[in-house]
């Protein structure tokens, strides 16, 4: 309905305003076209289109399960319909079969290729959960870059303990370069989630996980977390820039110099909740920061300030 | 004996399995069952009824237990910083408490020993005596816990008190709840004499308390045992 | 006084709260009037509030869940839309009310709608199928079912006294803790759960025991219907589970009411024990709604194919492998919470192992049809209609299960659109067939077809409008729970979903006309003999509605569908068997008990959601009086006299022999 090929300012070409007879069945010929059209070319930018290895790899098992499900589903559906149709009491053709109510061979069938394709379907499942385990390293003759992520409410905080820079709802990698996350909440639980690069995994205080993404080449992606945690949930969503590696070395340089420094008292302040934050930067990062916020030497963030219980409270918005 | 017993308690014989073809073929459907075994002979008896109804909540209620116990086997060593197992507990006061328990339970099924003989009075002093444990052993429980609060080590301190707290504190909940249903059993027995009725109750309550019992024995094994060597 | 209670916590500022509000209030309080005015309390007091009769509590859950899931559907329509006009805009709806709206929405379905539509059947169907006159323990049934009902009232007050939680509907830590959720909301839901669960574990253990131990003579295990064994399955899980999700509630009550650490972030709380503990409840939960629902589609599937159900005993053992293999899937709900590959793949095999056993009760259906002659009417309908849609919603769980798909769909639209798949198709159409099946036998007269075939076409039309489009949406990204969101890349998606839930309001239009229509109709739908349908179990021997005792005298089972054999006999030999030797028949006495302690209950809950101290002890002190004063009566039973017996008896044979007389000569 949006797409501009079908719903032009000047309405359809004058020639099939009206629609002669024998064009109709062209008509409702097009109409599946369009749903599929718009299908394929809705796919882009998701879990269908992935950026990056991991990425591809879900895409690739998610496909092939599929495929393997629909030999057995597009058949059982076509039998339930044409079953239906062809019993119904007014066919006077089909053969009333009353004491039809056991046949081995039909168990044997119905249990059997029920249990081979699950057992394809777990070796599937075993040794695509070892390969895309997050914790795993991805394979690259590249040096992974470390990127620490810290989820707040309502915003990501993603410190580069390398450079030791910091940045807020903006997360700047170089592409075709791993990358090796450690995630941690400060506040309740949350999940670190690109679709078009990948795996997600979730965030929760005092303790870390891990992922690992690369994305394949330069583009910008869409991120957000994946599970619901108050008020300003549906602004954490941050943007993913792969730039070239010298693009991000410059990208580096520039961030250090401008913005403020990251330290205990900066993040007690970042702590506070707030949603819709616009994304900024930190030139300079305490080495054990990261760290404090994951063993819980930094204690977990506030939760909404309210003097009494039942008074509903918009979290600060910053835009 | 009354109308409702069935055949087989009128004739005495506890153990036949199968159904009666007299009754259950006789189109009459009250086919009361000897035992029930495949449950053929139509409904089986209320005492039947009853007590399996009442064996079934009692494992409803070791599920939620286990609940508990799982809780506490995750979180036994999430101390926080304060105290520990070791450092709490006190084995003479938990050793005591293990003995009034059993003893209770013993002199729960030296009542059922009367309950058969039909003897109100000694009946009636069993479960007190019952009772009366099992008041010494919540008392005790309570002197811990008091005493662990005031040590600073109330359920508020760590993950593994509130742990410790909650799994402990649940069966005393219920062996509290078991006292105000002995007290009513025997308000009930006194009023109203071995009744078909109140008979099935005792059994059930006879149940529920043994059943403490047990899950004493593996609280006092997972937590205190266990957890003394932590 | 009032603990944290004040004239504050009614939301006078919110319009869309207080608007709702106050239009179920008021609808309340004209109901309450009419009733009492027009003189019915004292009727609706004797026959039903205080009525032990599996049928008339089977009656009244079915009701609690059909009003429920009404409300539950508003809160969809609002959700829908809202998503529907929040593109890059903020919407209708500000997220602290969008948030408890999407809580309540998932509570409300699952607890109060789900739950006792499914346990009503229950209720109503088993011991009828099972040939006996009540469930084994009829005053704790009727205890349930107002507890139950307590636990609906709770969540109903919060949207007029104090708020929801806004946390999910499963409400995890840390978010539900006091820190992130200081207000009343999560106690709301806390306190009707845990009152309602107690309510549900005894309708668990009394159906077990009425399943196990109370069957009509001759009946063995392998001679009861499909239902009662997925009956039996789902109440044996409900045994299992509902005393896990009584802990953990109770756990977080803990944290919340005495500043406990179980799952705090400080302290050493563990926020991953709640996610565990809470789906070891929550798989088998989805499984205690939807066994039953596969069991209404066999009695029904069977009935209209005219056929008895294809590979009995296959589906005996499909039942009981699902209601095993349950226990040993919950992982699959938090695969990415990280708990490494090992654990992961176990859990997403034994996920995709059961749908083996699901995969072949879809077949035994399918060769149930085979050979059968198949009638169209409503209920079939529904049944093909879930034979269709559920494969779908079977296969994208199949597809959820394997972790490297999960780890890219988790939490997403996707995900929604799955489980509402299954759900909706699964649970939600089996309620429907089965309350259209069952409506003559409960009332006396049908419903009327062409509503009924109205309301499943939109149903249906509805759904794939709504939840297609939602599979799409998760796979370009779109995450759940969003108040508002800014991809256009989702939009067209989105505003589809928008218009399929106007197509469900119209189904749920459909739905209340039918009701409205066939009782006004009623006498033209009037079903004379009990046995509308041509039916093959026992239900279907009796009259409609069965006299209180349901059976003149228990009927001999010989063999499976033991109803079907005896028509048969008699369509033979064109008379019924010989008239039985009437006795008089004892039955439980009505028992106010189980209102009453769910006011009590009621009272209780309310008053620690609120702090009112006070209040809670009187509560729990008077729920304790009821329950001694309750034990303490010595009338128990009742008794009918024979000639009473005799004369509902003869005319429900005279019925039968007037049916007999008129379809002389047709083949059997």
């Amino acid at each position: 309905m949006l797409d501009p090929r079908y719903v032009g300012g000047d309405g359809p070409p004058r020639d099939r305003r009206r629609i002669p007879p024998q064009g109709r069945p062209r008509l409702l010929l097009r109409l599946p076209a369009a749903l599929i059209v718009l299908l394929v070319g809705g796919c882009s930018g998701g879990v269908l289109d992935p950026q990056g290895p991991i990425g591809a790899a879900n895409r690739l098992i998610l496909l092939n399960a599929l495929g393997i499900m629909l030999v057995i589903v597009v058949p059982t559906i076509i039998a339930i319909l044409i079953f239906a149709w062809w019993f119904r009491a007014s066919n006077t053709r089909a053969s009333y079969r009353p004491d039809f109510v056991y046949s081995g061979g039909i168990e044997m069938v119905v249990w059997g290729i029920p249990i081979l394709t699950i057992m394809f379907l777990g070796g599937v499942t075993w040794i695509g959960s070892h390969d895309l385990d997050p914790f795993k390293p991805i394979a690259s003759p590249e040096k992974p870059v470390e990127v620490q992520v810290v989820s707040l409410d309502w915003k990501w905080l993603f410190i580069y303990p390398d450079e030791s820079v910091a940045s807020v709802n903006e997360l700047v990698v170089p592409a075709e370069v791993p990358v090796h996350f450690s995630l941690t909440s400060a506040s309740v639980m949350n999940m670190f989630f690109v679709p078009q690069l990948g795996t997600m995994i979730a965030t929760m205080n005092g303790m870390v996980t891990q992922l690992h993404l690369a994305a394949d080449k330069p583009g910008e992606f869409y991120g957000q977390s994946a599970q619901y945690s108050g008020g300003g949930f549906s602004d954490m969503n941050f943007t993913v820039r792969a730039v070239p590696q010298d693009a991000f070395a410059q990208w580096v340089a520039t961030t250090r110099q401008s913005g403020s420094a990251l330290d205990r008292t900066s993040y007690l302040a970042l702590c506070q909740q707030s949603s819709n934050v616009r994304p900024f930067t930190y030139r300079a990062v305490d080495a054990g920061l990261f760290n404090a916020i994951a063993s819980q030497q930094l204690p977990p963030c506030p939760g909404p300030n309210i003097e009494r219980a039942g008074v509903t409270v918009r979290p600060r918005s910053e835009r | 004996m009354s109308a409702t017993d069935t055949p087989f308690e009128r004739a005495g014989e506890p153990y036949r399995v199968g159904r009666d073809r007299e009754w259950a073929s006789a189109g009459a459907g009250r086919g009361y069952v000897y035992a029930t075994g495949h449950g053929e002979g139509g409904p089986a008896s209320k005492r039947v009824i009853v007590g399996y109804g009442f064996w079934i909540f009692l494992l409803s209620d070791i599920v939620m237990f286990s609940a508990f116990f799982a809780a506490h086997a995750v979180l036994q060593t999430a101390t926080a910083g304060g105290p520990s197992g070791r450092e709490l507990f006190n084995l003479w006061s938990i050793v005591a408490q293990t003995a009034f328990l059993l003893i209770s339970s013993f002199t729960c099924g030296l009542s059922a020993v009367a309950t058969e003989a039909r003897n109100q009075l000694w009946t009636q002093v069993a479960l007190l005596v019952t009772g009366l444990f099992g008041l010494a052993f919540l008392v005790l429980e309570g002197r811990d816990f008091a005493s662990m609060v005031m040590q600073g080590a109330g359920p508020d301190r760590s993950a593994f008190l509130s742990s410790l707290f909650a799994v402990v504190g649940l069966h005393g909940l219920h062996v509290s709840a078991g006292l105000l249903w002995l007290g009513t059993m025997m308000a009930q027995v006194f009023v109203k004499g071995f009744r078909p009725d109140i008979l099935r109750r005792l059994v059930c309550f006879n149940l529920f308390w043994h059943a403490l019992d047990i899950i004493w024995v593996a609280l006092f094994t997972v937590v205190y045992l266990i957890g003394l060597g932590r | 006084m009032f603990g944290k209670l004040t004239w504050d916590v009614v939301p006078w500022s919110q319009p869309i709260p207080l608007v709702a509000g106050s239009v179920v209030v008021l609808i309340v309080l004209a109901t309450l009037a009419w009733v009492v005015l027009k003189g019915y309390l004292p009727y609706l007091w004797r026959e039903w509030i205080t009525s032990v009769d599996h049928k008339r509590i089977g009656v009244m859950y079915t009701l609690l869940g059909v009003v429920m899931l009404l409300r539950g559907f508003i809160d969809a329509l609002m959700m829908r839309s809202q998503q529907a006009v929040a593109f890059r805009a903020a919407g209708y709806l500000p997220p602290e009310h969008y948030d408890q709206i999407f809580s309540a929405h998932g509570t409300i379905m699952i607890f109060f709608a789900a739950m006792p539509i499914v346990i009503g059947l229950m209720n109503f169907v088993v011991p009828l199928q099972l040939g006996v006159r009540d469930v084994a323990f009829p005053t704790l049934n009727s205890t349930s079912l107002w507890l139950t009902a307590t636990g609906a009232l709770l969540v109903n007050i919060s949207l007029v006294v104090g708020e929801f939680a806004r946390t999910g509907w499963l409400v995890y830590p840390p978010l539900s803790e006091l820190p992130y959720s200081p207000s009343v909301g999560v106690d709301y839901y806390l306190w009707a759960l845990l009152i309602s669960g107690v309510g549900t574990l005894m309708t668990g253990i009394n159906f077990v025991t009425t399943i196990l131990k109370i069957r009509a003579p001759g009946m063995s295990y392998l001679r009861m219907t499909i239902f009662c064994w997925t009956a039996l399955a789902s109440s044996l899980l409900i045994i299992a589970a509902f005393p896990i999700l009584t802990a953990t509630l109770g756990m977080l009550a803990l944290d919340r009411y005495l500043g406990f650490h179980f799952f705090t972030n400080d302290a050493g709380g563990n926020m991953m024990m709640f996610i565990n503990l809470i789906w070891a409840w929550g798989h088998p939960e989805v499984y205690i709604l939807v066994l039953p629902a596969f069991g209404i589609f066999s009695e029904v599937i069977s009935t209209f194919s005219g056929k008895p159900l294809f590979n009995y005993r296959s589906m005996v053992a499909a039942t009981m492998a699902i209601c095993l293999i349950s226990f040993l899937v919950w992982l699959h709900h938090f695969f990415t919470m990280g708990a490494g590959a090992d654990v992961n793949a176990f859990f997403g095999i034994t996920t995709s192992i059961i749908a083996v056993p699901t995969g072949v009760k879809i077949y035994n259906w399918l060769f149930t049809m085979y050979g059968g002659r198949i009638r169209f009417t409503t209920p079939m309908l529904w049944s093909l209609g879930f034979l269709v849609t559920f494969v779908i919603g079977g296969m994208t769980g199949v597809l959820l299960a394997v972790p490297p798909a999960d780890f890219v769909l988790h939490n997403s639209l996707f995900l929604v659109a799955h489980f509402h798949n299954v759900i909706i198709a699964g649970v939600v159409f089996a309620a429907f067939a089965g309350i259209t099946y069952w409506f003559p036998k409960a009332f006396g007269f049908k419903l009327d077809e062409g509503w009924g075939k109205a309301a499943f076409w939109l149903s249906l039309l509805g759904f794939y409008v709504v939840f297609m489009p939602l599979y799409v949406a998760g796979l370009l990204g779109m995450t759940r729970r969003l108040q508002h969101y800014d991809v256009a890349a989702w939009r067209p998606w989105v505003l589809i979903a928008g218009i399929g839930i106007v197509i469900m309001m119209a189904a749920a239009a459909c739905q209340v006309i039918q009701f409205v229509v066939s009782v006004r109709r009623r006498d033209e739908l009037r079903d004379e003999t009990g046995d509308p349908w041509d039916g093959r179990s026992l239900e279907w021997s009796t009259t409609s509605p069965p006299p209180p005792f349901n059976f003149a005298v228990l009927p001999n089972v010989g063999g499976e569908d033991p109803y079907w054999e005896i028509k048969r006999r008699a369509i033979e030999a064109q008379r019924l068997s010989a008239e039985p030797k009437y006795e008089p028949i004892e039955m439980p006495r009505n028992s106010p008990t189980g209102f009453i302690t769910a006011f009590f209950a009621t009272m209780t809950g309310f008053a620690l959601i609120w702090h009112i101290w006070w209040m809670v002890a009187l509560g729990v002190v008077a729920a304790y009086a009821v329950f001694v004063w309750f034990a303490w009566r010595d009338a128990v039973e009742y008794s009918i006299p024979a000639e009473e017996v005799a004369h509902y008896d003869r005319e429900r044979r005279r019925a039968r022999e007037q049916w007999l007389a008129q379809h002389a000569g047709q083949p059997a």
